[in-house]
């Protein structure tokens, strides 16, 4: 559905009191309200506490991206997708340096894999991170399990700032391999901090895991079907949550994960608590990918050295790239008509998909569960508007 | 027993708190502007020119090819060619930038005018106190106040800037050497066509200057 349906549809919302219902209300949240996430509004119709109906309406922090794009080069719109979902850098400039390789038909010299997992797995580590301590700060948890969530996030993005140059706008992959190599000390410093992860874990789930308040306020809340899960294409953690077993990492074998010997955590609920527990799960299961990796790391280039950097243009045809992204299927389809620009440039967000069945998570909910219910959705506005 | 998840999580931020004391990865805190925490190597925020010796205008390494004007994703670097020529550390006649501007408020320091920049004349700045009140002239950065010493990129990125160096430093050698390899055919051509001085109609053609190997 477009932007512009749903907020015609946001706007058409009849008269409350039309079905005999009265004492209907409808309140606007958002768009500038700390639980959104950024700029977001959720247009809810309100019978007392519970939700009736609830339009979500986005676009406001619509920049264009793809149109951007379409008027650059191909290197040129790499740093704009650091600024897609930019939690989470890494992962966006991957799958986008993985889909103009098909286009062009690239290869990626082995270190430049390894070094592709690594930045994507830390990446999955810091989103996660990150994601439980914006739940917890949704659910009333003001301050104490953010914070540390910052603290360790802070720790990883210190690597990145280390390899990159920059904490969160990378730019880092390249057509064909990465921009530069690992710095000194840095595969050091990398296995120290995911020799010391499991141990923040560990407090983390202490901290949280039994708390009965969060499981009060989470469980049997938000429950998303498998069969909602499947038909609406909802991808990534959300999904695994519900019990589909659905992991990229395991059905495409892209890039090298076939080497490494991980599982994929499975909820059976679907609710806001699964979510929850779904993201502590997957960032064992990151913990394991990264150890393997940074052990059996190669010597070796970290690019093609036939890839061009200026004037490149991929011959005339179309490309999807997809990567499992931390918040799900993170894809990019190009078509390139031959010339130094893309003809078209789409963006597969994995948030705005994720988002599209917010309101049947929402129906007959209080309204304090819309915030925790969008919450554990792990949206980032700007890929939801792009 | 209810209550026990919360007791634990209790218990767990008082090992915060207490070790907050005593262990420095849980006390991350650090009260800035009176300590700041060291930066990193890579750090990157806008770019600047870089020029060798001691007059910026002299020194100069741009010779205002514009590649980097083409290549920037937002299009925040504004070139103008001179009219004239100055000599670029090699010693050869280049033209040089008249205007360059780079507007930072513009620019997503991306790094990408670096990558393509052929001359090593464009690096990226690490300094970050750029705030201001006057938002068009102090954010729009004119050639002199990008330009910076090439010992002060030394001093910011000391392990990439010494590549730079090393990487120049050959060149220069190489151009010595071809200029003086040159230099000797040039001459021992000129002995030659003394030696034989009439004939000089069958005069050997003038021998290609290339590589001394």
């Amino acid at each position: 559905m477009s932007t512009a349906t749903l907020a015609a549809a946001s706007l058409n919302l009849e008269p409350a009191n039309e079905s005999g219902m009265d004492q209907l209300l409808e309140i606007a949240m958002g768009p500038q309200h700390p639980s959104t996430h950024g700029v977001f509004r959720m247009n809810v119709v309100l019978d007392g506490e519970r939700v009736v109906r609830l339009k979500p309406v986005f676009g406001y922090l619509h920049r264009n991206h793809e149109k951007i794009a379409e008027n650059e080069t191909y290197l040129g719109s790499m740093p704009y997708t650091d600024r897609l979902d930019y939690m989470c850098p890494l992962t966006n400039n991957w799958a986008y340096a993985l889909a103009v390789e098909k286009l062009a038909g690239i290869q990626v010299p082995e270190r430049a894999e390894y070094l592709r997992v690594i930045t994507g797995e830390l990446t999955r580590l810091q989103n996660h991170t990150c994601l439980i301590g914006f739940l917890m700060q949704d659910m009333g948890a003001s301050g104490t399990p953010l914070m540390y969530a910052f603290r360790q996030r802070e720790i990883i993005l210190d690597l990145f700032e280390a390899l990159t140059g920059a904490r969160m706008m990378c730019n880092y992959m390249r057509f064909g391999g990465c921009r530069v190599d690992l710095p000194a000390g840095w595969l050091d410093q990398a296995k120290k901090v995911v020799a010391g992860f499991p141990r923040f874990l560990d407090e983390y789930e202490s901290l949280l895991v039994s708390n009965e308040i969060l499981m009060d306020r989470t469980q049997d809340v938000g429950v998303l079907s498998k069969e909602l899960a499947i038909s609406a294409g909802i991808s990534g953690p959300m999904a695994r949550a519900s019990g589909v077993d659905y992991d990229i990492r395991k059905v495409d074998h892209y890039s090298i994960y076939d080497r490494f010997a991980f599982r994929v955590p499975l909820g059976s609920h679907g609710d806001v608590y699964d979510r929850f527990m779904i993201r502590l799960l997957e960032m064992r299961e990151s913990v394991n990918i990264l150890q393997q990796a940074m052990r059996d790391i190669p010597e070796g280039p970290i690019v093609d050295p036939k890839t061009k950097i200026r004037g490149f243009r991929p011959k005339p045809g179309e490309a999807y790239g997809r990567i499992e992204g931390p918040k799900g299927e993170l894809g990019f389809y190009l078509v390139s008509d031959g010339s130094p620009n893309p003809y078209r440039y789409r963006v597969r967000p994995p948030s705005l998909i994720n988002l599209t069945i917010l309101e049947d998570l929402c129906l007959g909910r209080n309204v304090a569960d819309i915030v925790v219910i969008l919450g554990s959705i792990d949206i980032v506005m700007g890929e939801v508007d792009r | 027993m209810v209550g026990e998840g919360i007791l634990k999580g209790l218990a767990e931020t008082a090992r915060n708190f207490f070790g907050s004391y005593v262990s420095k990865d849980r006390l991350t805190t650090v009260q800035y502007p009176e300590q700041r925490e060291p930066q990193i190597e890579a750090t990157r925020d806008f770019p600047f020119l870089v020029y060798d010796g001691a007059d910026w205008q002299q020194g100069m390494r741009c010779v205002a090819c514009q590649i980097c004007e083409k290549e920037c994703p937002p299009k925040c670097i504004f070139i103008e060619k001179s009219k004239d020529k100055k000599p670029d550390a090699f010693g050869k006649m280049q033209i040089y930038p008249a205007t360059f501007n780079i507007d930072i408020s513009v620019c997503m320091s991306c790094q990408i005018c670096v990558e393509v920049c052929p001359f090593d004349a464009i690096k990226m700045d690490v300094e970050y106190h750029q705030s201001s009140d006057d938002r068009f002239g102090a954010l729009l950065l004119n050639k002199q106040r990008l330009s910076k010493s090439n010992e002060y990129y030394n001093a910011i990125h000391p392990t990439e800037a010494s590549a730079v160096d090393a990487q120049r430093a050959e060149e220069l050698a190489k151009l010595e050497a071809k200029a003086k390899a040159a230099a000797e055919v040039k001459a021992a051509a000129e002995a030659k066509a003394a030696a034989d001085a009439n004939p000089a109609l069958n005069a050997s053609p003038q021998q290609p200057a290339g590589d001394p190997q």
